[in-house]
């Protein structure tokens, strides 16, 4: 994508041309979105719009019909999450994908634990690192021996948070990352973005809050029925122009019109 | 977040309101539903012992030898309980993970017969071995493990690649394996074992001795006592909260002193009278006036259900692979965002569970020195009783070896100690029954609460 409004240099990552179906829909047609180190992109749009399944076919959750994803200007074959992860992509799920009888620490660990010298689990060495990143996060959680069901649902975040970033993630997918957070919880997790942003980790940002969105996000991308509306950057437009994306996919002069932007007669 | 902000000091301040039985838990981390199967245990235990009394009219204090709790009796009943403790703990992970095996007292069956005919027809006959030669045994229990394993592994292959559900599977499973048992020999029994495979079976030869026992007792003691010791330091390398000394000491005496016990009540328990005399005249020795206590000690398939838990228990909880089974039992999407097999894992629970029939199955058919179609019939159903009274939910994610293996001994404690008071066999069934469901509503209970 050879956009005016996109920073410079090589994307982080760059989805082209993806599409996916389930039976006849589409949830996914023909969209393009790209990501450049150290910036937030947001993802907006109606429940169904499409947004967590493009994401999820970059976090290896599903495999894609079509299309291309390059990394760092190369192209990556994603096809399960195992993948994902190698290509340091981590995701935050809006369910949190925990597993609930287990505690944070085999949380944190899930598919990736430390193991002692006989091949068996190094749980003194996971809790311990547990605690490390969980002190940065969240300080006064103490719970660790507990299976993570029994945490409140804040606590339960800062876990699904606190796995993604435990691997020096380069892209972090949030997918409604303060969706079961009270207004403090959520400002701190703006605070983090900030500071992976800081440290030049490229984000995507799917939320519903329009407010969260501009106050944390570099540029936006609005999907309707699977397509993408457009894409701007959030100083180019007003939040009324971008409500106007979501609902009526109108492409205000600020954003770059995407397929599926509303064809008015011009 | 929302709550841990006061998580600190509420703690703390909770503590000094604990009651003494909720300190003394908490000290020691003990998990109260395996108490409470502990109890549940012993309740039975003094209860059938005190009716047994009662029955035949003596003091129960007096421990006649005809009662429940008896040297005798006790032994017998771990021999017994081996082979469906055994199968329940590889159940254990077939039910964390949501799934079901119906088919593991056919497979038993199945097994058994291939091994029975191994050893006394096709090894003999066909292979050429002569009867008696010491890699009988081997050569049999390798063709029943590579057996079970297969029937494993293609129960396994069609529930997880080909997503057929386990309980179809495995019912299907049952009709055929205990249909396949019946076609090895046209439903002859096979008999009489290989002398050596016998020992798998328990009885006077099948037991260790009384030295031995003490030996391994001392060696479990040990070994406990470095576990504590081991687990202390590895806690203090990383400053983590330890138990109180106090704390540790007593469970570790507790331990200990289970462990001598049941080696005590082994080596009490004599051979025969005929038996020693044949062994005395065998082997030379004069008999003295009174007898000659000869102890039975542990028996070989009690050591090989402690071996099979200890395994287990190892798996379960210090293996990638035991962890990976948790975490997809409590949420199988989780696990599989997580860049987890769910698939390779499901079917290498369902071969544990092929192996562990076989070893079942050698048990078995050893004690009762043939192999039969018959053998292991509703086997299913007591490893999975015990698996669920031992407190592995239905529902996937939970569950012990410890405590499925307790489970089965409850189970056959009940149902034994039924035969000792001559109960009839059709109220045995009503009476297991019975327990199971009432087993499972007090767990829902436990469960609601916590």
């Amino acid at each position: 994508m050879a956009d005016k409004f996109a920073p410079a240099g090589v994307p982080l990552v760059d989805m082209r041309n993806i599409s996916i179906a389930f039976g006849g829909i589409r949830a996914v047609d023909d969209a393009s979105v790209d990501l450049f180190p150290g910036e937030v992109m947001a993802l907006l749009g109606h429940n169904g719009a499409g947004k967590s399944t493009l994401i999820k076919i970059l976090s290896g959750a599903y495999k894609r019909d079509s299309g291309q994803i390059f990394i760092n200007g190369e192209e990556a074959s994603i096809s399960n999450p195992r993948d994902a992860k190698k290509y340091g992509v981590e995701t935050i799920y809006q369910t949190l994908a925990l597993a609930d009888n287990v505690d944070a620490a085999a949380n944190l660990f899930l598919g990736r634990e430390l193991m002692t010298g006989w091949g068996t689990l190094d749980d003194v060495a996971m809790e311990a690192e547990a605690r490390k990143v969980m002190g940065r996060l969240n300080p006064r959680f103490q719970r660790f021996k507990e299976p993570v069901i029994k945490l409140s649902g804040g606590q339960r975040q800062s876990v699904a948070i606190a796995r993604a970033i435990l691997f020096n993630a380069r892209i972090l997918i949030m997918d409604e990352p303060t969706a079961a957070l009270g207004p403090q919880e959520t400002a701190q997790v703006g605070e983090l973005v900030k500071q992976l942003k800081a440290d030049g980790i490229g984000i995507f940002l799917i939320s519903h809050d329009i407010h969260d969105v501009f106050e944390l996000a570099d540029r936006v991308c609005v999907m309707k029925n699977g397509q993408v509306v457009g894409t701007a950057r959030t100083t180019d437009v007003t939040q009324d122009e971008v409500l106007g994306m979501i609902i009526l996919g109108k492409c205000p002069p600020g954003a770059i019109p995407g397929p599926g932007a509303l064809k008015i007669a011009a | 977040m929302t709550d841990t902000t006061s998580t600190q000091p509420a703690d703390t301040a909770r503590a000094s309101e604990l009651s003494a039985v909720a300190r003394f838990l908490k000290a020691t981390e003990l998990d109260t539903r395996m108490l409470g199967m502990i109890g549940a245990l012993l309740l039975i235990w003094i209860g059938l012992h005190v009716i047994s009394s009662l029955r035949l009219g003596v003091n129960p204090l007096d421990f006649d030898s005809r009662t429940f709790l008896t040297p005798r009796n006790l032994w017998n009943l771990s021999v017994q309980t081996s082979a469906v403790a055994i199968m329940a703990s590889g159940m254990v992970l077939v039910i964390v993970m949501r799934n079901i095996d119906l088919s593991v007292g056919s497979a038993e069956g199945v097994i058994g017969m291939v091994m029975g005919f191994a050893q006394v027809h096709f090894l003999v006959r066909f292979v050429g071995l002569e009867l008696g030669n010491p890699w009988i045994w081997v050569l049999a229990l390798l063709i029943g493990l590579a057996l079970g394993l297969l029937i494993g592994a293609f129960q396994g292959f069609i529930i997880a690649y080909l997503e057929v559900p386990a309980f179809i599977v495995t019912l299907g499973g049952l009709l055929v394996w205990r249909g396949a048992a019946w076609w090895v020999t046209s439903g002859q029994t096979v008999a009489p074992l290989d002398a050596t495979f016998q020992l798998m079976g328990g009885g006077p030869a099948g037991s260790i001795g009384a030295k031995w026992s003490w030996v391994v007792g001392i060696v479990a003691c040990l070994a406990v006592i470095f576990m504590h010791y081991n687990g202390r330091v590895q806690r203090k390398r990383f400053r983590f909260p330890l138990r109180p000394v106090w704390a540790e000491t007593l469970l570790a005496t507790v331990t200990c002193a289970i462990i001598l016990g049941a080696v005590w009540l082994a080596n009490s328990y004599p051979w025969p009278v005929g038996i020693v005399n044949r062994y005395a005249a065998a082997n030379n020795i004069t008999v003295p006036e009174g007898g000659l206590f000869i102890a039975h000690g542990i028996a070989i398939p009690v050591l090989m259900a402690v071996a099979v838990g200890l395994i287990m228990t190892f798996v379960t909880k210090r293996t990638r692979f035991g962890r990976y089974v948790f975490a997809i039992g409590g949420n199988p999407e989780a696990a599989n965002l997580a860049g987890i097999n769910t698939r390779w894992i499901t079917m290498k629970v369902f071969m544990i569970m092929g192996v562990l029939a076989t070893i079942a199955a050698a048990i078995s058919s050893a004690r009762q020195n043939s192999s039969t179609n018959a053998l292991g019939t509703l086997d299913e159903l007591l490893v999975i009783a015990a698996a669920v009274i031992g407190g592995t939910s239905l529902a996937g994610g939970s569950g012990t070896v410890l405590g499925a293996m307790l489970g089965a001994l409850l189970m056959q404690s009940l149902q034994s100690g039924m035969v000792l008071l001559g109960v009839d066999s059709p109220l045995q069934s009503i009476v297991v029954g019975a327990v199971l469901v009432v087993a499972v509503w007090l767990d829902t209970l436990y469960r609601k609460r916590a």
